[in-house]
């Protein structure tokens, strides 16, 4: 059992949770990502970790409520406990020196790219952030990828905060200004903003690094279902990544995968929602 | 308890030619559930069974079992009635009889041997060996046996499937510290992940797990060596270190299609719905594709295993696509002749090709290829030899890859100075499982690259004894 020492919004539907993990603190690095289970019948879910903090033997995980275990897993409280946090997994962010990097961060990818874009300025690299959201109520941690970052630009899709664009705009126009002067680009988002930041990158030959979160379940490499196409074949999301060089991707296959069990997770979701709504109605009825 | 009815003739003994038979669920009804296809033996029938043994003076059936259970002595305990010394004879050798009793390929083994089976159907022994763990469950708790002063050596033992339960539980036996490492949140290993609750309910595994608990072993969970720790950081902290870590990596056919919404490795299907149980969605989170239309491919214990949750999955037709012909099929006859009693259709000397997908990227059809066979190969079975042009297309919509499996390569990745071998084994000294770095050993799956439950079993009875020997005189 794994105790949740603080749950607290950081924005309409994303959450950060620090929980007990002493044995995935004391390994974690940035890059890397952990599977939680929030209850006995619970599914088993990847999710990167956000921060770490070796000596509290404490790990940070920032998630968005989109399914019905991060709802569930939402609900917790400080106290309360995870069953399953097993990890630190996949591969560490391969972090140097490169010169001029550019990190993306969209929606609930700020978390996961906040721990990279940190430790490349700390590797003395000049950081150039991109962060977006679909509306200023999903946007976090500007203030903490300002401290890690040489220049920041942030935006909105609806122009509700910072600037009215996709991340993509900007990484264009950083792109045609100074794309000789760029090493490498990390990219971490949804599915299809990781898309479109390769075909945006692709032209200027920048490698451009994404972070794949794809459906697993042992995230050890024992099932498969995480499997990613790249130009030489399939890899392993779990134990060959998260990391990949995004112009090798087959993102049609990605996304593809991604929404196998959509229908399955409506209905857990549509089911999970009813069962709050009447347990809520029980409780006020005994009031 | 009942002494043996039937009055033993002066002389020569009756043979009785057939098996006493054992009660199963009806075919029609068990597709319809997961629950444990065989009944098991009542005490009157597991007696009859057990008199069956022509007790012969040079017991054969023992040199068909790889732990070397004393065969005819504990059929004589079972037909005098003695089950409770019948147990204990049991596990003498053999920790974990319930299961061993459902999975082991007994046919291969001791009762391939049986005298009896040159004319007649041999004794039924896995089913007696079931019977007779069973009974034993039934009593109650297990009580705990007296053990040695604690040795102050610590052992880390990776992976509580067969091979790591069967080390842990004969090392905390003679007096060491055990740690179990396990990567998942449920301990069993493919026990639990692999084997369907339909041939070995969950129930079981659970409470061998519990008693090697009892015994004063510490498991545990979520526990993945080579991230949480390496084999070295182990070894600063631990005396001696087991690798027990399965056969975890599948196999995939390598034909174009192969990453389409909708094909799984039997690992991942498996896994959904035994581990996780998927099969109980939405009671449980974890879903699984419920398809109509099931391709299994390949023809081993697991493919059966596969294509059989396909139909308790609801599926109308569940089809098992094998490039051999069915004498070359490694599954055991009995899982071969329960998966065609509940309906799943056998497309043999057939080899996919290529995979086809919908508009969505989802799977739609299989397509496949005739063979004919031709020379034997290098594992002396004829190989299948393509037909030019018989390709032809089986409607699907899940398809699920049931070709093999080797070692996870997590740890030998991390422990640059342990040697593997082909398709990742780690290589052992098979009389005591030492690999080529000091202090570690391994046996199972890891070593085999995917054996039986009673093979990984007995590579964990020698480990032990090794371990044991090692930790006292460092040699």
């Amino acid at each position: 059992m794994y105790k949740i020492l603080k749950n607290q919004a950081l924005s309409d539907t994303t959450k950060l949770m620090v929980v007990e993990a002493p044995r995935v603190a004391r390994k974690a690095k940035p890059g890397q990502f952990v599977i939680v289970r929030v209850h006995e019948l619970g599914e088993r879910i990847p999710l990167t970790i956000a921060d770490y903090d070796r000596e509290a033997g404490a790990i940070t995980l920032i998630f968005q409520e989109v399914g019905k275990s991060t709802m569930q897993m939402g609900t917790l409280d400080a106290g309360d406990e995870l069953v399953t946090v097993a990890g630190p997994l996949g591969h560490a962010t391969e972090i140097e020196n490169y010169g001029t990097v550019v990190c993306v961060g969209g929606g609930v990818g700020i978390a996961p790219i906040f721990p990279i874009a940190r430790a490349l300025k700390e590797a003395g690299n000049t950081v150039i952030s991109i962060i977006g959201a679909r509306n200023k109520s999903l946007l976090f941690w500007e203030d903490r990828m300002r401290t890690v970052s040489d220049e920041l630009t942030v935006c909105t899709d609806d122009g509700s905060y910072g600037r009215k664009a996709l991340v993509t705009q900007p990484l264009k126009e950083l792109l045609e200004a100074r794309g000789k002067d760029i090493a490498r680009i990390w990219a971490i988002g949804p599915a299809v903003m990781m898309k479109f930041v390769s075909t945006t990158t692709r032209p200027y030959n920048v490698p451009t690094i994404v972070s794949l979160n794809t459906i697993m379940i042992d995230g050890t490499g024992m099932c498969g279902g995480c499997r990613v196409v790249l130009d030489e074949g399939p890899k392993f999301v779990c134990v060959d990544g998260p990391e990949f060089d995004a112009h090798k991707v087959n993102w049609d296959i990605l996304l593809s995968r991604l929404q196998f069990y959509q229908e399955m997770e409506w209905l857990a979701v549509e089911r999970w929602k009813h069962q709050c709504a009447l347990d809520s109605a029980v409780e006020a009825a005994k009031r | 308890m009942a002494k043996p009815m039937a009055a033993k003739p002066i002389g020569a003994k009756k043979i009785v030619p057939t098996k006493t038979p054992m009660a199963e669920q009806p075919p029609a009804e068990r597709i319809k559930n997961f629950d444990e296809v065989p009944y098991g033996y009542t005490p009157e029938q597991a007696i009859a069974e057990a008199q069956r043994c022509l007790q012969c003076g040079r017991p054969v059936c023992m040199l068909g079992c790889p732990v070397n259970i004393h065969i005819t002595a504990f059929l004589k305990l079972v037909a005098d009635g003695d089950f409770r010394a019948a147990v204990n004879l049991l596990k003498e050798t053999n920790a974990l009889p319930a299961m061993t009793g459902r999975v082991c390929p007994q046919e291969q083994q001791c009762e391939e041997k049986c005298a009896l089976s040159k004319r007649y159907e041999s004794v039924a022994i896995g089913r007696l060996e079931r019977f007779v763990a069973d009974w034993e469950a039934a009593q109650g708790p297990l009580p705990v046996p007296d053990l040695p002063p604690p040795t102050g050596k610590k052992v880390a033992v990776v992976g509580s499937g067969p091979a790591g339960l069967t080390v842990a539980a004969d090392l905390v036996k003679m007096g060491h510290h055990v740690t179990i490492l396990e990567a998942l949140h449920e301990a069993g290993g493919v026990l639990m992940y692999g084997i369907p609750e339909f041939r070995l309910p969950k129930a079981i595994v659970r409470r061998e797990v519990e008693y090697v608990c009892r015994l004063g072993v510490k498991l545990v969970k979520d526990f993945v060596v080579g991230k949480s720790a390496t084999i070295d950081e182990l070894l600063e902290e631990f005396d001696a270190v087991f690798v027990g870590s399965g056969a975890g990596l599948p196999w995939f056919l390598n034909i174009p299609g192969e990453n389409l919404s909708g094909v799984y490795s039997a690992n991942e299907y498996l896994t959904r719905s035994n581990l996780m149980k998927a099969y109980r969605f939405p009671e449980y989170d974890t879903p699984i594709a419920r398809g109509r239309r099931v391709v299994t491919v390949g023809g081993g214990n697991v493919a059966m295993d596969a294509s059989r949750t396909a139909l308790r999955l609801g599926a109308e037709e569940s089809i098992i696509v094998y490039r051999r012909s069915r004498d070359e099929m490694p599954a055991r006859v009995e899982e071969i002749h329960h998966a065609e009693e509940e309906g799943v259709r056998f497309m043999l000397l057939t080899t996919p090709v290529a995979i086809h997908g919908d508009e969505k990227g989802r799977v739609k059809e299989v397509e496949c290829i005739k063979n004919e066979l031709g020379e034997p190969d290098a594992s002396g079975r004829r190989r299948p030899v393509p037909i030019e042009g018989s390709n032809f297309r089986i409607p699907a919509d899940t398809v699920v890859i049931a070709i093999g499996q080797s070692p996870s390569p997590l740890i030998p990745k991390t422990t640059p100075d342990l040697k593997t071998g082909d398709d990742g084994v780690v290589i052992i000294d098979n009389d005591t499982g030492k690999t080529s770095k000091r202090g570690v050993f391994a046996g199972g799956d890891v070593a085999t690259g995917g054996a039986t439950v009673i093979l990984a079993m007995g590579q964990g009875k020698k480990a032990a004894k090794a371990i044991d020997e090692y930790m006292k005189t460092g040699q």
